[in-house]
């Protein structure tokens, strides 16, 4: 909302200065977005002096003068006034500048071979007078200080632009704001001039609102202005159009945008003589199309509210008219139009159309029901006067009355709600000044709303008026209490928290990347998962929700790769989904790793990462959440965008159902066709709601602390085992052979090869046996080698390896 | 008697030159060996009167420590003395690099919703979340925003239905709905957590972060709001002083509603917080909307209170000077480097929120 402190200054009388009102403004509830003065065309215009005149080479009559124009460096510009002479004082157009007279653009010129920057002006070439021989002579006494300044001042207003909210439908008009400042004690609302207008002979044009399920319009005002001369606004008029931003058309749009704009009243002007008989405002059919004012063409659906003769539809109710009875410079007769639109039947309206207008914004917002006679007299009067004519008695139709709403008040809700106290007697006033009716009750104010204020409705809109207007500095700042009566986070929480930043610790970025994703690379991690796509995606390739991070995940690796590096490691832990409803969506975290370990250093040998990298940081992040890593499960059930061979499942416990977390290497098929090129890649996932919730806290978990001074003994033992026995079922049992001795079983070679069968492969373990209650014997020690050996050959089939 | 007397002085004297390790080893076994000196007159013990053998055992043991000590102590210099001269060539180059290292990174926004979670905590909110896809009641018609409602523009919605009925919330308020609905007064709550508009500039990204908040209880006003977000806001900026301004605005879900500028100014082309004069807007809040507690099913002759809404990413730009709302969401290495955060700067109160 656009408008200058001069014409609020027409609604509101008072002492205070620019910057006061602005700041005003801001504090009861209308952000001022910007105050500056209207950038004019004619800023450009400079006072400059000739500092030399020379004869022009090619041409008699001109002269190449050096112009001081209060810069630095000194113009030449080619002219041919025969008064341009040394120190004369003139007016200077840079090129860009637009002379009024003819609206020319000037720009660097040639004139007969000499680059000419510029002009130097004529009085009526800047249209101050009709004085044309020769550039303009300014008075030395009074510009010799002003080489350089703006010859025009004070030609473009202050002009304030509000950002309105959208409940506030009667601040779109300049009287609206005029009120709330009045209100809030920034001067006194004036009063609107009472216009006298002789009304000759009735509405001729029959008008009629079809009564049909969801019309769109409940009253229809108009009237008829006959033998009338449209003609271009007078200057008052043109600036305030100006001011507003939009080009002046003639005298009656201009009137009616004047009036929509000053009391936030949307009018529209016919050309009487181009309506067919008569006006019918009914629901649109589906197909019908009309030409409007923008000079589109619009087919119109079903039920949209239109304004129609008998020859079909002249425009859009409240959004826009249309060009078969648009009002030109010629037109005699015109019907004013003042309606009341249903908002929600504008707003669903102009969303199928995609039509956007200052009449559409202000009644999807809600327009005074009872301003329709205002505006007709205001307008009508106005247009009288600048294009004579006789103004008809004013036709209105209703189809529905409105309702006043009534609002039963309890005054002690404004303290309640705010905190504060502000006296009854005060509150009476703001609630007066903002057009309210008041009668008081015991300790209830029964309030009937201002027509204008669509949005008050029940109390706690009357204690937001109050306290807007109040100034919400006025609220006392209540320090908070230091009282924690509930946990911050939840165990979920907690673990996504701890995962976060054990992942991070582990050498990884964390990324975010968007919850959308490209269809064609999601396909490929997906699953049997449901897709989502999305009805409007920014762009084709994030129009479906992920299904799993690596499809965002990576994209973006490869772009990294891309950038020339080669060791990257990246998470992100974040929702995936399944579905378009609710719920249908989890917390995973997934890691991807690319490149070499300890690449380019003196002290290690580099290797390229690999699975059990993976692994590592997979479980030791388990671990370090309090997992138990004697109780961790892993076979080889993955996805299929897992490398089929290098990959692993991780349980929690043997028999649970749904795995915790996979790692391995990417499909290479997948590599291939996202054309990731790297010297190794690997991955992990940990699904977050997979962890079943325990109730034990850490204190909890910790078992008693025992330990052990017996001596301890080491025992290497070497199995020669089916290719595809798993070690971690051969490490449980040995474990399980006798728990309170065999203290840790590590895995120190793999071998398959020479010396071995083709389907065998040989486990080399080391055994740490130790007992809780002696120190083991030797004749200890070689009972259970032996069950060792014994057990793990009777119940894998394996040999013991001499 | 006098033999170990002798034994002992011979020893003593031997063991005063200078010795190498071989030689003492040589001395060693010749007095405690086998058949040592001192080994043997050990074996003696039996033969020695009754009266005297007290005396000569605590004799013989005397010189025994006294010898065994002497050549223990005479070892070891040998040995303090090898590892001197040893030294002398055990030079490395300490300039050389170390092994590589291992560093990861949090990135800001998380580490952000971290401070702020630790600074609500401090005054009793707890975390609360609610998921990214909603329905459309949840996400408008129960937060007093109807359909064909203007204010619904504000909010470019992502539809993953035809019919509207399903979408990806347009901001964090939804939460609000669910923790009323399913849970008694009173609610203290923050809800940090991912949000999407259809809108893509400089400015603007299809997804950004919110952290919603809400205190529902008796007697809870506006100068409880102000308190908690003046609280905050000094809290999350780090700064001792801090201007700021709560202006009216709209919100349908709050009434009266209002948005919180804070004062900054701008030095060398960077925003500094604080107490300039310039204003800039940061945040949404008000008194949660009647309608709303109705539609939650809560009485409000009982029960009020406030919300708010805060943009995440904003505040980790102003905080941390980060230009690009984009590059949060491009996974540029360099960036996330740059910009992100180590693991082990938990943000905590007893800490401070950042180094």
């Amino acid at each position: 909302m656009r408008f200058t402190i001069d014409w609020l200054k027409q609604h509101l009388e008072t002492k205070y200065n620019d910057e006061k009102i602005i700041e005003k403004l801001t504090n009861i509830g209308l952000e001022v977005e910007s105050f500056q003065n209207q950038i004019s065309e004619k800023d450009e215009f400079v006072v400059a002096r000739i500092v030399n005149k020379n004869q022009h080479p090619n041409a008699d009559r001109l002269s190449v003068c050096d112009v001081d124009i209060g810069k630095e460096e000194i113009v030449k510009v080619v002219c041919g006034a025969p008064n341009a002479k040394k120190n004369l004082i003139t007016i200077y157009a840079p090129p860009g500048a637009v002379i009024p007279k003819n609206q020319m653009k000037l720009s660097v010129s040639k004139i007969r071979g000499v680059t000419s920057y510029g002009m130097l002006c004529s009085e009526s070439e800047l249209e101050l007078s009709d004085e044309s021989e020769g550039i303009t002579e300014l008075s030395s006494k009074k510009y010799n200080n002003q080489i350089g300044k703006k010859y025009f001042k004070n030609g473009s207003p202050k002009v304030i632009d509000l950002s309105i909210t959208p409940n506030r439908a009667d601040c779109l008009g300049v009287r609206g704001v005029a009120r709330d400042l009045a209100a809030a004690g920034t001067g006194k609302l004036k009063k609107l001039n009472d216009n006298k207008i002789r009304f000759k002979g009735p509405q001729k044009i029959k008008v009629k609102i079809s009564r049909e399920k969801n019309q769109g319009c409940s009253a229809f005002g108009s009237c008829l202005i006959k033998g009338i001369k449209n003609t271009e606004s007078p200057k008052w008029l043109k600036d305030k159009i100006l001011s507003l931003g939009q080009k002046p058309i003639s005298a009656i749009v201009d009137v009616t945008n004047y009036i929509m704009f000053d009391l936030n009243r949307p009018l529209h002007a016919y050309d009487a003589d181009k309506i067919n008989n008569s006006i019918i405002v009914r629901n649109s059919k589906k197909g019908e199309s009309f030409e409007a004012l923008d000079n589109k063409k619009y087919i119109l659906q079903e039920n949209m509210c239109v304004i129609s003769d008998n020859s079909g539809v002249l425009g859009l109710g409240g959004i826009i008219g249309g060009t078969r009875s648009g009002t030109e410079l010629d037109t005699k007769n015109i019907l004013l139009e003042s309606a009341y639109f249903n908002p929600k039947s504008i707003r669903k309206t102009s969303k199928l159309l995609n039509l956007d207008t200052d009449a559409k914004f202000r009644f999807e917002r809600g327009i005074d029901p009872n301003s329709i006679e205002e505006g007709l007299v205001k307008a009508a009067h106005l247009i009288q006067k600048i294009c004579g004519g006789e103004i008809s008695k004013i036709d209105i139709k209703k189809n529905d009355t409105f309702k006043k709403i009534q609002i039963k008040f309890p005054i002690n809700l404004f303290e309640n709600i705010t905190g504060f106290k502000v006296t009854e007697k005060e509150i009476i006033k703001i609630l007066i000044d903002l057009g309210f009716v008041i009668n008081k009750k015991n300790n209830d104010l029964n309030l009937i709303a201002p027509s204008w204020r669509p949005d008050i409705l029940q109390p706690i809109d009357i204690v937001e008026e109050i306290v807007r207007i109040k100034g919400y500095d006025q609220i006392k700042t209540e320090l908070p209490k230091k009282i924690r009566e509930k946990p911050t986070l939840n165990k979920q929480q907690k673990l996504f928290h701890f995962f976060q930043r054990s992942i991070a610790s582990k050498g990884y970025y964390e990324a975010i990347t968007w919850s959308f994703t490209d269809s064609k690379i999601n396909q490929l991690f997906k699953e049997d998962k449901n897709e989502t796509e999305i009805v409007n995606p920014i762009s084709s390739d994030l129009s479906v929700l992920r299904s799993s991070i690596f499809s965002n995940l990576i994209v973006y690796l490869k772009k990294n790769l891309d950038r020339g590096f080669k060791d990257i490691s990246l998470f992100e832990i974040g929702p995936i989904f399944n579905g378009y409803k609710p719920g249908q969506q989890k917390t995973v975290l997934t890691a991807l790793r690319a490149g070499k370990v300890s690449r380019h250093n003196w002290l290690e040998k580099e290797r390229i990462v690999d699975l059990f990298d993976a692994k590592r940081d997979l479980i030791q992040s388990l671990v370090e959440a309090g997992f138990d890593d004697k109780k961790i499960f892993i076979d080889n059930k993955t996805p299929t965008y897992y490398h089929p061979g290098k990959s692993g499942a991780v349980y929690l416990n043997k028999n649970e159902n749904n795995p915790v977390a996979f790692f391995g290497e990417i499909h290479p098929n997948i590599l291939k066709i996202i054309d990731i090129k790297t010297e190794a890649l690997i991955c992990f996932e940990i699904y977050l709601d997979h962890i079943k919730e325990t109730n034990k806290k850490i204190k909890d978990q910790k078992k008693k602390y025992q330990y052990s001074d017996y001596q301890k003994s080491e025992r290497d033992f070497a199995f020669i085992i089916d290719k595809n026995f798993k070690v971690q079922d051969l490490i449980n049992i040995i474990s399980e052979v006798d728990k309170n001795l065999v203290n840790s079983v590590k895995v120190f070679d793999v071998y398959e090869g020479q010396n071995i069968p083709e389907d065998k492969k040989s486990i080399a373990l080391n055994v740490t046996i130790q007992s809780k209650e002696k120190t083991l014997n030797d004749e200890d020690l070689e009972k259970i080698t032996q069950l060792i050996i014994s057990s793990v050959e009777s119940k894998t089939g394996a040999k013991i390896r001499s | 008697m006098s033999d170990i007397i002798k034994i002992k002085e011979e020893y003593l004297n031997k063991l005063k030159k200078n010795l190498d390790l071989n030689s003492v080893n040589q001395l060693k076994s010749e007095l405690f060996g086998k058949n040592g000196k001192i080994s043997n007159e050990f074996k003696k013990m039996g033969s020695i009167s009754a009266e005297n053998r007290k005396k000569f055992a605590s004799d013989l043991n005397s010189i025994k420590d006294e010898l065994q000590s002497l050549i223990e102590k005479k070892i070891k210099d040998i040995e303090i003395n090898e590892i001197n001269l040893k030294l002398q060539n055990e030079k490395v180059d300490v300039t050389l690099p170390e092994r590589n290292f291992i560093r990861g990174k949090i990135h800001p926004v998380s580490q952000v919703i971290d401070e702020i979670s630790s600074i609500f905590s401090e005054i009793g909110f707890s975390i609360q979340e609610g998921p990214d896809v909603e329905n459309e009641y949840n996400n408008f018609t129960a937060l007093n925003t109807p359909d064909n409602h203007p204010a619904r523009d504000m909010h470019d919605t992502f539809y993953l239905d035809n019919d509207k009925e399903f979408l990806l919330r347009t901001h964090t308020s939804p939460v609000q709905v669910r923790t009323m609905l399913n849970g008694k007064p009173p609610f203290k709550i923050i809800a940090p957590g991912r949000t999407y508009r259809s809108d893509s500039d400089q400015t603007h990204s299809p997804m950004f972060h919110q952290v919603e908040g809400l205190h529902i209880d008796r007697n809870i006003n506006m100068g409880h709001l102000k308190g908690c977000l003046n609280y905050f806001i000094k809290e999350f900026f780090e700064v001792d002083k801090i201007r700021m301004r709560f202006r009216p605005s709209h919100f349908p879900f709050t009434e009266p509603s209002a948005e919180v500028d804070i004062g900054y100014e701008l030095k060398d082309g960077k925003i500094v917080i604080g107490e300039g004069d310039k204003w800039l807007e940061i945040l949404g809040c008000g008194m949660v909307h009647p309608n709303v507690l109705k539609n939650v099913k809560l009485d409000t002759s009982k029960f009020q209170g406030y919300a708010f809404g805060i943009g995440i990413d904003r505040l980790a730009m102003l905080k941390y000077g980060i230009n690009d709302l984009r590059a949060f969401f491009e996974t540029d290495y360099r960036w996330l480097n740059h910009f992100g955060f180590d693991p082990l700067d938990v943000p905590s109160s007893y800490r401070g929120l950042s180094r």
